[in-house]
């Protein structure tokens, strides 16, 4: 069987390397294979409530805001609209156990294929941001438990602040945009390179 | 760049919105009812006001809901900017 030969992969797999050489101030990973369900669903309704219970959280309903569990991740894609991630969860699982709690009322598609996730730390992670990305991301209004759609260079991402200190981030990106931002980043990053 | 208030996710670059047109053009009852030249009308034909314009906008690589904003032509200066299910607020 061919299939069986085929080896996972990620789009930015053959960047590795290139992230690898960047400096300790601007450290940049690629986290392939996140399992990522899109979920829409009234969130006043009962199935906002038996999806909760399902997570284990309640979806988030301020914009631009994300909340967590142990395992997954609900990010707040718009007033009836959430991205539910998880790196644990098998992609078609999520989306199972999802379409079960939802149960017709709403509706539940696996995007894990759509996009890929970057992540972005550092002591000068901000400053690189800040080079294509126009939101306000100073720590005191753009931090844990924050995720905005935005622009960062000429692609749509999903950014999303992992701490209080403007010091590691998360970049979800349309797989095919991939290398596109890679390259936007590692250019960003050449400024903070020691010569 | 100009920043306009997205009704969800606040203000953002004018670079994330695209424009829909004229608000609050109502789709026929009875398309089928229409004369060509009514129909064309509707398809067609917009209000090209000098001054405040309700215009349909949405936030295209934000949150990518619609809503309406009554936006003056001349300065590009937004008087309002309301949810799809809220009313078109009073015009000066
Ligand atoms: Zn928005």
């Amino acid at each position: 069987m061919t299939a069986d030969l085929l080896a996972r992969s990620g789009p930015l797999q053959s960047w590795t390397d290139r992230f690898a050489a960047l400096p300790d101030t601007v450290q940049v990973v690629a986290t392939p294979h996140v399992a990522m369900a899109d979920l829409r669903v009234d969130p006043a309704g009962p199935a906002a409530a038996d999806v909760a219970g399902f997570l284990g959280v309640d979806l988030p309903t301020a914009p631009s805001t994300y909340v967590e569990t142990d395992s997954v991740r609900v990010i707040w894609l718009g007033p009836d609209e959430w991205l539910v991630t998880s790196p644990f969860r098998a992609p078609r699982a999520l989306e199972a156990g999802l379409r079960d709690a939802v149960a017709g009322r709403g509706a539940v598609v696996d995007v894990s294929g759509q996009r890929t996730t970057l992540g972005l730390a550092g002591a000068n992670a901000r400053d690189v941001l800040s080079g294509g990305c126009a939101i306000d991301l100073h720590p005191a209004v753009f931090r844990r438990g924050a995720a905005a759609q935005t622009l960062l260079g000429l692609t749509g991402v999903v950014l999303v602040a992992l701490d209080d200190t403007a010091t590691s981030y998360e970049i979800l990106v349309r797989s095919s945009f991939a290398p596109y931002l890679a390259s936007w980043l590692l250019d960003a990053a050449t400024e903070h390179t020691p010569t | 760049m100009q920043l306009i208030t997205c009704p969800y996710c606040g203000p953002r670059e004018e670079a994330e919105f695209h424009y829909g047109g004229q608000a609050h053009v109502p789709h026929p009852a009875d398309p089928g009812s229409l004369s060509d030249e009514e129909w064309a009308h509707h398809l067609f034909f917009r209000d090209n006001p000098r001054g405040p314009f309700a215009e349909r906008w949405v936030h295209a690589l934000g949150c990518r809901r619609w809503f309406n904003a009554v936006r003056d032509t001349v300065s590009y200066r937004f008087h309002h900017i309301y949810r799809l299910d809220q009313a078109r607020p009073e015009t000066p």
